[in-house]
Protein backbone atom coordinates (compact mmCIF):
# COMPACT_ATOMS: atom_id res chain seq x y z
CA UNK A 1 0.00 0.00 0.00
CA UNK A 2 1.08 3.39 -1.34
CA UNK A 3 0.49 6.11 1.40
CA UNK A 4 0.71 9.70 0.20
CA UNK A 5 0.67 11.90 3.21
CA UNK A 6 -2.37 14.16 2.26
CA UNK A 7 -2.22 17.21 5.29
CA UNK A 8 0.94 20.18 3.53
CA UNK A 9 -2.46 21.01 1.07
CA UNK A 10 -3.29 25.12 1.30
CA UNK A 11 -6.70 24.41 0.85
CA UNK A 12 -6.62 23.75 4.66
CA UNK A 13 -6.59 26.72 6.67
CA UNK A 14 -3.52 26.44 9.11
CA UNK A 15 -1.52 25.39 6.17
CA UNK A 16 -2.71 28.43 4.06
CA UNK A 17 -1.69 30.55 7.11
CA UNK A 18 1.76 28.69 7.84
CA UNK A 19 2.49 29.34 4.16
CA UNK A 20 1.20 33.06 4.35
CA UNK A 21 2.98 34.00 7.51
CA UNK A 22 6.23 32.01 6.71
CA UNK A 23 6.16 29.65 9.30
CA UNK A 24 8.98 26.72 7.98
CA UNK A 25 8.85 24.94 11.34
CA UNK A 26 4.77 24.50 11.17
CA UNK A 27 5.47 22.99 7.74
CA UNK A 28 8.23 20.93 8.69
CA UNK A 29 6.75 19.46 11.66
CA UNK A 30 3.68 18.76 9.35
CA UNK A 31 6.13 16.75 7.12
CA UNK A 32 7.90 15.49 10.21
CA UNK A 33 4.55 13.94 11.77
CA UNK A 34 3.69 11.61 8.26
CA UNK A 35 6.52 10.78 7.91
CA UNK A 36 6.52 9.07 11.24
CA UNK A 37 3.21 7.77 10.56
CA UNK A 38 4.48 5.52 7.88
CA UNK A 39 3.74 8.22 4.60
CA UNK A 40 5.62 6.56 1.44
CA UNK A 41 5.25 10.14 -0.02
CA UNK A 42 4.32 13.87 0.89
CA UNK A 43 1.85 15.94 -1.06
CA UNK A 44 2.63 19.65 -1.14
CA UNK A 45 0.33 21.55 -2.45
CA UNK A 46 -0.20 25.66 -2.81
CA UNK A 47 -2.88 25.90 -5.24
CA UNK A 48 -4.90 28.19 -3.00
CA UNK A 49 -1.74 31.09 -3.95
CA UNK A 50 -2.91 31.06 -7.17
CA UNK A 51 -0.55 33.42 -9.01
CA UNK A 52 2.08 33.07 -6.21
CA UNK A 53 1.80 29.46 -6.41
CA UNK A 54 5.30 28.37 -7.79
CA UNK A 55 6.96 30.45 -5.65
CA UNK A 56 4.90 29.07 -2.83
CA UNK A 57 5.74 25.33 -3.39
CA UNK A 58 9.33 25.58 -3.96
CA UNK A 59 9.34 27.31 -0.37
CA UNK A 60 7.29 24.14 0.76
CA UNK A 61 9.47 21.67 -1.16
CA UNK A 62 12.54 23.27 0.63
CA UNK A 63 11.37 23.19 3.89
CA UNK A 64 9.89 19.99 3.58
CA UNK A 65 12.92 17.84 2.20
CA UNK A 66 14.87 19.66 4.93
CA UNK A 67 13.38 17.61 7.61
CA UNK A 68 12.31 14.02 5.24
CA UNK A 69 13.98 11.81 3.04
CA UNK A 70 10.62 10.80 1.70
CA UNK A 71 9.56 11.88 -1.86
CA UNK A 72 7.57 14.44 -2.46
CA UNK A 73 3.77 14.65 -4.45
CA UNK A 74 3.78 17.35 -6.54
CA UNK A 75 0.55 18.62 -6.32
CA UNK A 76 -1.17 21.31 -8.41
CA UNK A 77 -3.64 22.13 -10.88
CA UNK A 78 -1.13 24.06 -13.38
CA UNK A 79 1.18 21.91 -15.28
CA UNK A 80 3.69 25.15 -15.77
CA UNK A 81 3.95 25.05 -11.90
CA UNK A 82 4.72 21.45 -12.03
CA UNK A 83 7.54 22.16 -14.56
CA UNK A 84 9.01 25.04 -13.04
CA UNK A 85 9.17 23.50 -9.38
CA UNK A 86 10.16 19.68 -10.53
CA UNK A 87 13.90 20.23 -10.53
CA UNK A 88 13.65 20.54 -6.83
CA UNK A 89 13.05 17.24 -5.72
CA UNK A 90 15.39 15.19 -4.93
CA UNK A 91 13.76 12.14 -4.98
CA UNK A 92 12.01 10.38 -7.58
CA UNK A 93 8.37 12.65 -7.26
CA UNK A 94 5.08 11.73 -7.90
CA UNK A 95 2.74 14.00 -9.76
CA UNK A 96 -0.43 15.19 -9.09
CA UNK A 97 -2.31 14.40 -11.64
CA UNK A 98 -3.10 14.71 -14.99
CA UNK A 99 -6.50 13.83 -16.93
CA UNK A 100 -7.23 13.11 -20.27
CA UNK A 101 -6.97 16.70 -20.99
CA UNK A 102 -3.96 17.02 -23.82
CA UNK A 103 -2.92 20.43 -22.42
CA UNK A 104 -1.98 18.77 -19.18
CA UNK A 105 -0.45 15.67 -20.94
CA UNK A 106 1.62 17.22 -23.31
CA UNK A 107 3.07 19.39 -20.23
CA UNK A 108 3.25 16.78 -17.46
CA UNK A 109 4.53 12.92 -19.69
CA UNK A 110 7.92 14.13 -20.72
CA UNK A 111 8.20 15.26 -17.21
CA UNK A 112 7.52 11.88 -15.78
CA UNK A 113 10.17 10.41 -18.32
CA UNK A 114 12.76 12.84 -17.51
CA UNK A 115 12.24 12.51 -13.05
CA UNK A 116 11.34 9.31 -13.53
CA UNK A 117 7.97 10.17 -11.64
CA UNK A 118 5.18 8.17 -11.27
CA UNK A 119 1.61 9.61 -11.65
CA UNK A 120 -1.70 10.31 -10.92
CA UNK A 121 -4.36 9.85 -13.89
CA UNK A 122 -7.82 11.37 -12.97
CA UNK A 123 -11.02 9.05 -14.60
CA UNK A 124 -11.83 12.59 -15.96
CA UNK A 125 -11.73 14.15 -19.87
CA UNK A 126 -11.79 18.05 -20.76
CA UNK A 127 -14.98 18.43 -19.33
CA UNK A 128 -16.50 15.63 -17.67
CA UNK A 129 -15.58 13.84 -14.86
CA UNK A 130 -16.12 9.65 -14.92
CA UNK A 131 -19.37 8.79 -12.89
CA UNK A 132 -20.60 5.34 -14.38
CA UNK A 133 -18.71 2.07 -14.27
CA UNK A 134 -18.42 1.97 -17.96
CA UNK A 135 -17.13 5.47 -18.12
CA UNK A 136 -14.59 5.28 -15.48
CA UNK A 137 -13.16 2.14 -16.98
CA UNK A 138 -13.11 3.67 -20.36
CA UNK A 139 -11.19 6.76 -19.21
CA UNK A 140 -8.95 4.79 -17.30
CA UNK A 141 -7.66 2.67 -20.55
CA UNK A 142 -7.44 5.59 -22.72
CA UNK A 143 -4.96 6.85 -19.72
CA UNK A 144 -2.81 3.41 -19.89
CA UNK A 145 -3.04 3.73 -23.32
CA UNK A 146 -1.49 7.35 -23.51
CA UNK A 147 0.74 6.58 -20.83
CA UNK A 148 2.39 3.34 -21.77
CA UNK A 149 2.41 4.55 -25.39
CA UNK A 150 4.72 7.86 -24.66
CA UNK A 151 7.00 5.11 -22.80
CA UNK A 152 6.35 5.29 -19.37
CA UNK A 153 5.80 1.99 -17.58
CA UNK A 154 2.26 1.19 -16.76
CA UNK A 155 3.14 1.19 -12.59
CA UNK A 156 4.24 4.39 -12.66
CA UNK A 157 0.31 4.88 -13.26
CA UNK A 158 -1.50 5.91 -10.48
CA UNK A 159 -5.42 5.72 -11.51
CA UNK A 160 -8.02 7.72 -9.72
CA UNK A 161 -11.21 6.45 -10.40
CA UNK A 162 -13.29 9.66 -8.83
CA UNK A 163 -14.94 9.44 -5.33
CA UNK A 164 -18.29 11.31 -4.97
CA UNK A 165 -20.44 12.37 -1.99
CA UNK A 166 -22.56 9.31 -1.07
CA UNK A 167 -24.55 11.94 0.39
CA UNK A 168 -26.01 13.27 -2.86
CA UNK A 169 -25.91 10.24 -5.12
CA UNK A 170 -26.35 6.79 -3.17
CA UNK A 171 -25.21 4.49 -5.99
CA UNK A 172 -22.13 6.60 -6.78
CA UNK A 173 -19.52 4.73 -4.27
CA UNK A 174 -20.14 1.78 -5.52
CA UNK A 175 -19.53 2.75 -9.24
CA UNK A 176 -15.94 3.97 -7.69
CA UNK A 177 -15.34 0.58 -5.85
CA UNK A 178 -16.39 -1.45 -8.99
CA UNK A 179 -14.27 0.40 -10.90
CA UNK A 180 -11.35 -0.25 -9.05
CA UNK A 181 -11.79 -3.59 -9.12
CA UNK A 182 -12.18 -3.62 -13.21
CA UNK A 183 -9.18 -1.45 -13.44
CA UNK A 184 -6.70 -3.93 -11.35
CA UNK A 185 -8.16 -6.89 -12.93
CA UNK A 186 -7.96 -5.44 -16.90
CA UNK A 187 -4.55 -3.29 -17.24
CA UNK A 188 -1.93 -5.73 -15.25
CA UNK A 189 0.10 -3.44 -13.25
CA UNK A 190 -1.42 -0.50 -13.10
CA UNK A 191 -2.11 1.46 -9.32
CA UNK A 192 -5.53 2.37 -8.23
CA UNK A 193 -5.43 5.41 -5.71
CA UNK A 194 -8.32 7.63 -4.44
CA UNK A 195 -8.89 10.73 -2.03
CA UNK A 196 -11.40 9.63 1.18
CA UNK A 197 -12.69 12.84 2.14
CA UNK A 198 -15.06 13.50 -0.51
CA UNK A 199 -17.02 10.64 0.45
CA UNK A 200 -18.80 12.01 3.19
CA UNK A 201 -19.79 15.38 1.91
CA UNK A 202 -22.80 16.59 4.11
CA UNK A 203 -23.15 13.60 6.48
CA UNK A 204 -22.34 13.44 10.36
CA UNK A 205 -19.51 11.63 11.38
CA UNK A 206 -17.67 12.12 8.45
CA UNK A 207 -14.11 9.86 9.07
CA UNK A 208 -16.27 6.96 9.96
CA UNK A 209 -17.57 6.94 6.14
CA UNK A 210 -14.16 7.78 5.03
CA UNK A 211 -12.75 4.81 7.13
CA UNK A 212 -15.10 2.59 5.88
CA UNK A 213 -14.51 3.65 2.44
CA UNK A 214 -11.23 2.98 2.55
CA UNK A 215 -11.51 -1.14 3.76
CA UNK A 216 -14.24 -1.39 1.09
CA UNK A 217 -11.94 -0.43 -1.73
CA UNK A 218 -8.38 -2.15 0.10
CA UNK A 219 -11.35 -5.49 -0.35
CA UNK A 220 -11.54 -4.20 -4.29
CA UNK A 221 -8.26 -3.85 -5.03
CA UNK A 222 -6.95 -0.09 -4.16
CA UNK A 223 -3.21 -0.24 -4.01
CA UNK A 224 -2.54 3.59 -2.66
CA UNK A 225 -4.51 6.13 -0.86
CA UNK A 226 -4.08 9.92 -0.22
CA UNK A 227 -4.89 10.04 3.46
CA UNK A 228 -3.62 11.74 7.11
CA UNK A 229 -1.54 9.27 8.05
CA UNK A 230 -1.19 10.72 11.31
CA UNK A 231 -5.05 9.31 12.13
CA UNK A 232 -4.78 6.05 13.87
CA UNK A 233 -8.20 5.19 13.62
CA UNK A 234 -7.98 5.39 9.64
CA UNK A 235 -4.47 4.01 9.83
CA UNK A 236 -6.11 1.16 12.01
CA UNK A 237 -8.87 -0.12 9.96
CA UNK A 238 -6.40 0.69 6.69
CA UNK A 239 -4.16 -2.09 7.91
CA UNK A 240 -6.28 -4.55 9.54
CA UNK A 241 -7.89 -4.15 6.00
CA UNK A 242 -4.42 -4.79 4.04
CA UNK A 243 -4.02 -8.03 6.24
CA UNK A 244 -7.48 -9.47 6.16
CA UNK A 245 -7.07 -9.60 2.32
CA UNK A 246 -4.03 -11.55 2.06
CA UNK A 247 -1.92 -8.24 1.70
CA UNK A 248 0.51 -8.42 4.55
CA UNK A 249 2.70 -11.62 5.12
CA UNK A 250 2.51 -13.08 8.17
CA UNK A 251 0.48 -9.92 9.45
CA UNK A 252 4.20 -8.27 10.15
CA UNK A 253 3.03 -5.03 9.19
CA UNK A 254 -0.16 -4.81 11.47
CA UNK A 255 1.90 -5.76 14.48
CA UNK A 256 4.53 -3.57 13.62
CA UNK A 257 2.23 -0.61 13.07
CA UNK A 258 0.43 -1.49 16.67
CA UNK A 259 3.94 -1.57 18.45
CA UNK A 260 4.52 1.82 16.84
CA UNK A 261 1.59 3.18 18.35
CA UNK A 262 -0.12 3.60 15.09
CA UNK A 263 -3.13 2.13 15.42
CA UNK A 264 -6.21 3.05 16.78
CA UNK B 1 -60.21 21.43 9.14
CA UNK B 2 -57.79 22.89 6.62
CA UNK B 3 -55.71 23.26 9.43
CA UNK B 4 -55.17 19.75 10.28
CA UNK B 5 -54.90 19.44 6.58
CA UNK B 6 -51.87 21.93 5.64
CA UNK B 7 -50.36 20.58 9.20
CA UNK B 8 -50.32 17.19 7.81
CA UNK B 9 -48.53 18.61 3.96
CA UNK B 10 -46.09 20.23 5.97
CA UNK B 11 -45.07 17.46 7.81
CA UNK B 12 -45.44 15.25 4.90
CA UNK B 13 -42.61 17.86 2.92
CA UNK B 14 -40.40 18.17 6.35
CA UNK B 15 -40.54 14.19 6.46
CA UNK B 16 -39.57 13.87 2.83
CA UNK B 17 -42.99 11.73 1.91
CA UNK B 18 -43.51 12.10 -1.98
CA UNK B 19 -46.40 10.16 -2.03
CA UNK B 20 -48.04 11.65 1.26
CA UNK B 21 -47.07 15.35 -0.59
CA UNK B 22 -49.16 14.43 -3.42
CA UNK B 23 -52.06 12.86 -2.40
CA UNK B 24 -52.65 15.45 0.45
CA UNK B 25 -52.07 18.23 -2.00
CA UNK B 26 -54.84 16.41 -4.58
CA UNK B 27 -57.23 16.03 -1.12
CA UNK B 28 -56.95 19.60 -0.38
CA UNK B 29 -57.88 20.95 -4.01
CA UNK B 30 -60.76 18.19 -3.70
CA UNK B 31 -61.72 20.01 -0.48
CA UNK B 32 -62.10 23.22 -2.61
CA UNK B 33 -58.80 24.77 -1.03
CA UNK B 34 -57.04 26.67 -3.40
CA UNK B 35 -53.64 25.53 -5.13
CA UNK B 36 -51.85 28.87 -3.90
CA UNK B 37 -53.47 28.22 -0.24
CA UNK B 38 -52.02 24.56 -0.39
CA UNK B 39 -48.43 26.15 -1.08
CA UNK B 40 -48.37 29.08 0.91
CA UNK B 41 -50.09 27.26 4.25
CA UNK B 42 -49.03 24.11 3.46
CA UNK B 43 -45.94 23.33 1.65
CA UNK B 44 -43.78 26.19 2.26
CA UNK B 45 -44.13 26.38 5.50
CA UNK B 46 -42.36 22.85 5.44
CA UNK B 47 -39.61 23.31 3.13
CA UNK B 48 -38.79 26.51 5.39
CA UNK B 49 -38.81 23.97 8.35
CA UNK B 50 -36.12 21.93 6.62
CA UNK B 51 -33.83 24.96 5.74
CA UNK B 52 -34.29 25.36 9.47
CA UNK B 53 -33.20 21.67 10.55
CA UNK B 54 -30.63 22.01 7.81
CA UNK B 55 -29.21 25.41 8.79
CA UNK B 56 -29.13 24.36 12.30
CA UNK B 57 -27.10 21.33 11.49
CA UNK B 58 -29.40 19.08 12.94
CA UNK B 59 -30.73 17.97 9.22
CA UNK B 60 -28.12 16.58 6.80
CA UNK B 61 -27.79 16.81 2.78
CA UNK B 62 -29.04 13.95 1.93
CA UNK B 63 -32.52 15.19 4.36
CA UNK B 64 -32.53 18.01 2.33
CA UNK B 65 -32.49 16.60 -1.05
CA UNK B 66 -35.76 13.79 0.01
CA UNK B 67 -37.41 17.29 1.01
CA UNK B 68 -36.43 18.89 -2.02
CA UNK B 69 -37.51 16.33 -3.86
CA UNK B 70 -41.07 15.81 -2.53
CA UNK B 71 -41.76 19.79 -2.81
CA UNK B 72 -40.91 19.38 -6.18
CA UNK B 73 -43.40 16.55 -6.89
CA UNK B 74 -45.96 18.38 -4.97
CA UNK B 75 -45.45 21.84 -6.64
CA UNK B 76 -45.91 19.74 -10.04
CA UNK B 77 -49.39 18.42 -8.82
CA UNK B 78 -49.93 21.89 -7.92
CA UNK B 79 -48.82 24.05 -11.03
CA UNK B 80 -51.66 23.59 -13.58
CA UNK B 81 -54.04 24.93 -11.22
CA UNK B 82 -51.38 27.73 -9.98
CA UNK B 83 -51.05 28.53 -13.15
CA UNK B 84 -54.74 29.09 -14.84
CA UNK B 85 -57.07 31.76 -14.06
CA UNK B 86 -54.32 34.48 -15.34
CA UNK B 87 -51.81 34.41 -12.01
CA UNK B 88 -48.84 33.32 -12.87
CA UNK B 89 -47.23 31.33 -10.39
CA UNK B 90 -43.08 31.14 -11.74
CA UNK B 91 -41.31 33.28 -8.74
CA UNK B 92 -38.88 33.89 -11.18
CA UNK B 93 -36.38 33.45 -13.88
CA UNK B 94 -33.07 31.43 -12.77
CA UNK B 95 -29.99 31.19 -15.09
CA UNK B 96 -27.28 28.16 -14.09
CA UNK B 97 -23.95 27.37 -14.63
CA UNK B 98 -20.55 25.88 -13.57
CA UNK B 99 -17.70 28.26 -14.40
CA UNK B 100 -15.46 27.90 -17.27
CA UNK B 101 -12.59 25.47 -16.51
CA UNK B 102 -14.67 23.86 -13.38
CA UNK B 103 -16.58 20.30 -13.89
CA UNK B 104 -18.17 20.09 -10.62
CA UNK B 105 -21.79 19.87 -11.05
CA UNK B 106 -23.65 18.65 -7.98
CA UNK B 107 -23.62 21.47 -5.53
CA UNK B 108 -25.45 22.92 -8.72
CA UNK B 109 -27.44 20.47 -9.20
CA UNK B 110 -28.87 20.64 -5.54
CA UNK B 111 -29.13 24.48 -6.00
CA UNK B 112 -31.10 23.98 -9.39
CA UNK B 113 -33.50 21.43 -7.61
CA UNK B 114 -34.09 23.62 -4.57
CA UNK B 115 -35.03 26.65 -6.54
CA UNK B 116 -37.79 24.86 -9.15
CA UNK B 117 -38.98 23.59 -5.45
CA UNK B 118 -40.01 26.78 -4.64
CA UNK B 119 -41.04 27.64 -7.92
CA UNK B 120 -38.48 28.81 -10.14
CA UNK B 121 -37.89 28.25 -13.44
CA UNK B 122 -34.20 27.53 -14.19
CA UNK B 123 -32.21 26.94 -17.31
CA UNK B 124 -28.98 25.19 -16.73
CA UNK B 125 -26.22 25.84 -19.01
CA UNK B 126 -24.17 23.04 -17.58
CA UNK B 127 -20.47 22.91 -16.33
CA UNK B 128 -17.27 24.53 -17.92
CA UNK B 129 -19.29 27.60 -19.01
CA UNK B 130 -17.66 30.07 -20.81
CA UNK B 131 -18.60 33.71 -20.16
CA UNK B 132 -18.88 34.73 -23.97
CA UNK B 133 -21.71 31.83 -23.61
CA UNK B 134 -23.34 33.11 -20.71
CA UNK B 135 -23.56 36.78 -21.60
CA UNK B 136 -25.61 35.18 -24.79
CA UNK B 137 -28.07 33.80 -22.26
CA UNK B 138 -28.49 36.67 -20.42
CA UNK B 139 -28.90 38.69 -23.68
CA UNK B 140 -31.25 36.47 -25.11
CA UNK B 141 -33.43 35.65 -22.03
CA UNK B 142 -35.62 37.22 -19.71
CA UNK B 143 -33.48 36.21 -16.43
CA UNK B 144 -34.03 37.57 -13.37
CA UNK B 145 -31.13 36.12 -11.63
CA UNK B 146 -27.80 34.34 -12.69
CA UNK B 147 -26.37 31.87 -10.23
CA UNK B 148 -22.34 30.99 -10.68
CA UNK B 149 -20.72 27.40 -8.96
CA UNK B 150 -17.08 27.48 -8.83
CA UNK B 151 -16.05 24.42 -7.23
CA UNK B 152 -12.30 24.88 -6.80
CA UNK B 153 -9.73 27.63 -5.76
CA UNK B 154 -8.01 27.79 -9.30
CA UNK B 155 -11.72 28.45 -11.15
CA UNK B 156 -12.44 31.47 -8.77
CA UNK B 157 -10.95 33.84 -11.15
CA UNK B 158 -13.12 32.15 -13.40
CA UNK B 159 -15.75 33.84 -11.07
CA UNK B 160 -14.33 36.93 -11.46
CA UNK B 161 -13.91 37.20 -15.22
CA UNK B 162 -17.52 36.19 -15.86
CA UNK B 163 -19.09 39.28 -13.94
CA UNK B 164 -16.49 41.34 -15.97
CA UNK B 165 -17.56 40.14 -19.30
CA UNK B 166 -21.37 40.55 -18.36
CA UNK B 167 -20.41 44.08 -16.93
CA UNK B 168 -18.69 44.46 -20.27
CA UNK B 169 -21.11 43.42 -22.77
CA UNK B 170 -23.18 46.02 -21.09
CA UNK B 171 -25.90 43.19 -19.39
CA UNK B 172 -24.93 43.90 -15.95
CA UNK B 173 -27.98 46.57 -14.95
CA UNK B 174 -30.34 43.38 -16.28
CA UNK B 175 -30.03 40.37 -13.87
CA UNK B 176 -29.01 39.75 -10.83
CA UNK B 177 -25.66 37.35 -9.91
CA UNK B 178 -25.02 35.08 -7.38
CA UNK B 179 -21.93 32.64 -6.76
CA UNK B 180 -21.59 29.76 -4.65
CA UNK B 181 -18.86 26.96 -4.17
CA UNK B 182 -16.94 25.51 -1.50
CA UNK B 183 -13.92 28.23 -1.91
CA UNK B 184 -16.08 30.91 -2.26
CA UNK B 185 -16.61 33.49 0.86
CA UNK B 186 -19.05 36.30 1.23
CA UNK B 187 -15.83 38.92 0.88
CA UNK B 188 -14.93 37.23 -2.25
CA UNK B 189 -18.40 37.65 -3.73
CA UNK B 190 -17.96 41.44 -2.98
CA UNK B 191 -14.80 41.78 -4.54
CA UNK B 192 -16.05 40.78 -7.83
CA UNK B 193 -19.20 42.34 -7.31
CA UNK B 194 -21.69 39.70 -7.37
CA UNK B 195 -24.80 40.63 -5.98
CA UNK B 196 -25.20 37.63 -3.43
CA UNK B 197 -23.56 34.74 -2.00
CA UNK B 198 -24.86 31.81 -0.14
CA UNK B 199 -23.08 29.46 1.88
CA UNK B 200 -25.30 26.22 0.88
CA UNK B 201 -28.72 25.37 -0.97
CA UNK B 202 -31.01 26.46 0.98
CA UNK B 203 -29.76 29.96 1.66
CA UNK B 204 -29.31 30.55 -2.18
CA UNK B 205 -32.74 30.10 -2.46
CA UNK B 206 -32.98 33.06 0.28
CA UNK B 207 -30.83 35.09 -1.60
CA UNK B 208 -32.66 34.60 -4.88
CA UNK B 209 -36.06 35.14 -3.57
CA UNK B 210 -34.55 38.54 -1.66
CA UNK B 211 -32.36 39.53 -4.43
CA UNK B 212 -36.11 39.40 -6.56
CA UNK B 213 -37.45 41.26 -3.81
CA UNK B 214 -39.52 38.47 -2.36
CA UNK B 215 -39.79 36.23 0.61
CA UNK B 216 -40.19 32.90 -0.10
Amino acid sequence: MIIIGEKINSSRKLIAQAIAAGDRAYIQNEAKAQSDAGADYIDVNAAAFLEKEAECLRWIIEAVQEVTDLPLCIDSPDPAVIKKVIPLTKKPPMINSITLEPSRLETILPLVLDYNATVIGLCQTKGKMGKTVNEKVEIAGRLVERITSSGIRIDSLYIDPLVFPVGTDTNSVSATLDSIEIIMKQFNGVHTICGLTNVSHGLPERKLINRTLLAEAIARGLDAAILDPTDKQLVGVMRAALMLMGKDEYCVEYIKAFRKGLLA
Amino acid sequence: MSEELFERLTKAIIDGKDKDAVSFSREAIEKGLTARSVLENGLLPGIRKVGELFSAGEYYLPELLISGMTMQAAVAELEPLLNSGGSQFRTGKYLIGTVKGDIHDIGKNIVMMMLKGNGWEVTDLGVDVAPEKICTSIAEGDYDVFGMSALLTVTLPAADETVKAISKAGLRDKIKIMVGGAPVTQDFADKIGADGYAKDAFEAVNKAFSLIGKTR
